[in-house]
């Protein structure tokens, strides 16, 4: 067992874990952050997508011991406080889920994205979610609330 | 539920303090770096290391340098960073062009450079572009440092010339003037391996191809080069002729196997089809005329 201490949303952690353990396991079952989704295991749905540091990773092909020292940011903590991201109220807006398994990840590229690119194209956003599956809606919705998140936060 | 096998983990805190572990513990250590290869293969216990010996704290080895007529790119610099670069845009179109169909933006965000080298998988596409370009890696261990060929760095699939103790540090590409480059990879859908992928480096003077590199990835190519390709083409004329008949025997040589990808003839005609496409758009940058990517 290793002491691992990192700062997940915020907030520092300090556990004791196996160096062979994933990060999406040690988020969901050492801290009871289930946001995160555990989908394909093989690093190809993005569904347990979280930031190390600035940069979104997929989490089932990442040792929680990699992270240490490090910042997590997973769906948990892009609300502020009761404030909802804009990301997150324009899937809300625009039907961007229907069983909800993939939007986690799909939110936190799509904060990224924004990030450093505020007016994507539909191309752009298509691009940036490539490494990601939804199994429901055809992504039609998804990229529509990418897109929309940014109309709205160019509005602002 | 794909979890690794017990392993010890260790985080290296300078580059001799990893070849000190390495040399503590080879062979039973593995370099981590993006892990994007080797965290699965853990899970899949195709690989159960004894130690992890992390070196994502070596921030002295990412980096993209342009000194005088070399581009030296660190060994643990992310994809993205590749693909980010403006300097590698400008000088090695094949390397932008491959890296924007190398796995996804998330994954490119974490797996490195010198992972994928050292990985060896024989459908890797930077090791095809780096044969292409005729670079160089450098290898360090305790007792020094050597310089290897991009052509002679792979020795089978999943086997490279790196020994127990020794890290890839550095990749090494000569800047030459007169080039233009291109990377064409087919793939069943977006982040996938390829079913074949062929890049080109093409050197003219006037209308005679110079010099020229071409790589292959995924089709069975000796070191991923079309060495005979290649030999045709130097000295002769860029023409749309030469440049079919260099794919024609690119796909002569070259011995790709039927699996889940695809059969073994459609990958024949890919890497026959990719070659000639490839070095008409590397010619055609060499001349100036295309400066647009090839999609």
């Amino acid at each position: 067992m290793m002491r691992l201490t990192l700062t997940v949303n915020g907030t520092e952690y300090s556990r004791d874990v196996e160096p062979r353990l994933l990060l999406i396991h040690f988020l969901r079952d050492d801290l009871g952050l289930t946001g995160s989704h555990w989908g394909c295991d093989t690093s190809n749905c993005g569904a347990c997508v979280v930031w190390l540091d600035e940069t979104p990773v997929k989490s089932c092909t990442v040792l929680a011991v990699m992270a240490a020292g490090r910042r997590i940011r997973t769906v948990e903590g892009l609300a502020r406080g009761t404030e909802l991201d804009p990301v997150q109220r324009a899937f809300a807006q625009s039907h961007g889920l229907q069983c909800g398994f993939c939007t986690p990840g799909m939110m936190l590229t799509a904060r990224w994205l924004l990030d450093h690119n505020p007016n994507p194209t539909e191309a752009d956003v298509r691009e940036a979610i490539s490494g990601q599956i939804c199994r429901c809606t055809g992504y039609e919705n998804i990229v529509r609330s990418v897109l929309l998140a940014a109309q709205n936060a160019g509005e602002q | 539920m794909q979890v690794p096998a017990h392993v010890e983990y260790d985080k290296a805190t300078s580059v001799e303090h990893a070849l000190t572990l390495l040399a503590r513990y080879a062979p039973e250590a593995r370099v981590l770096a993006g892990g994007h290869s080797l965290i699965p293969m853990m899970k899949l216990r195709l690989v159960q290391p004894e130690v992890l010996i992390d070196i994502n704290g070596l921030t002295d080895l990412c980096y993209l340098n342009l000194t005088g007529d070399q581009l030296r790119i660190g060994t643990l610099t992310r994809h993205s960073q590749l693909l980010e670069s403006p300097v590698v845009g400008e000088h090695f179109a094949i390397l932008h062009d491959a890296e924007r169909v190398i796995a996804d933006p998330i994954v490119r965000n974490w797996g490195t450079v010198g992972g994928s080298l050292c990985q060896a998988d024989p459908s890797e596409d930077l090791s095809a572009a780096f044969a292409a370009m005729k670079g160089t890696m450098v290898v360090r261990s305790l007792d020094g440092t050597r310089e290897v060929s991009a052509r002679e760095f792979h020795t089978g699939p999943y086997e490279t010339v790196v020994a127990a103790a020794e890290l890839l540090t550095e990749i090494r590409l000569p800047v030459r003037p007169g080039g233009g480059s291109g990377y064409l990879k087919v793939a069943r859908r977006a982040g996938d391996w390829p079913v074949g992928a062929a890049g080109a480096a093409v050197w003219l003077a006037g209308e005679m191809i110079a010099d020229v590199g071409i790589g292959l990835a995924a089709v069975g190519a000796t070191h991923f080069v079309a060495a005979e390709a290649e030999e045709y083409l130097r000295g002769r004329a860029a023409s749309e002729e030469n440049l079919r008949r260099a794919g024609e025997i690119a796909a002569t040589n070259c011995r790709p196997v039927s699996d889940q990808r695809g059969p073994a003839d459609y990958k024949r005609h890919l890497a026959n089809e990719l070659t000639t496409r490839v070095l008409r758009i590397a010619v055609a940058r060499a001349r100036g005329e295309d400066r647009r990517g090839p999609e």
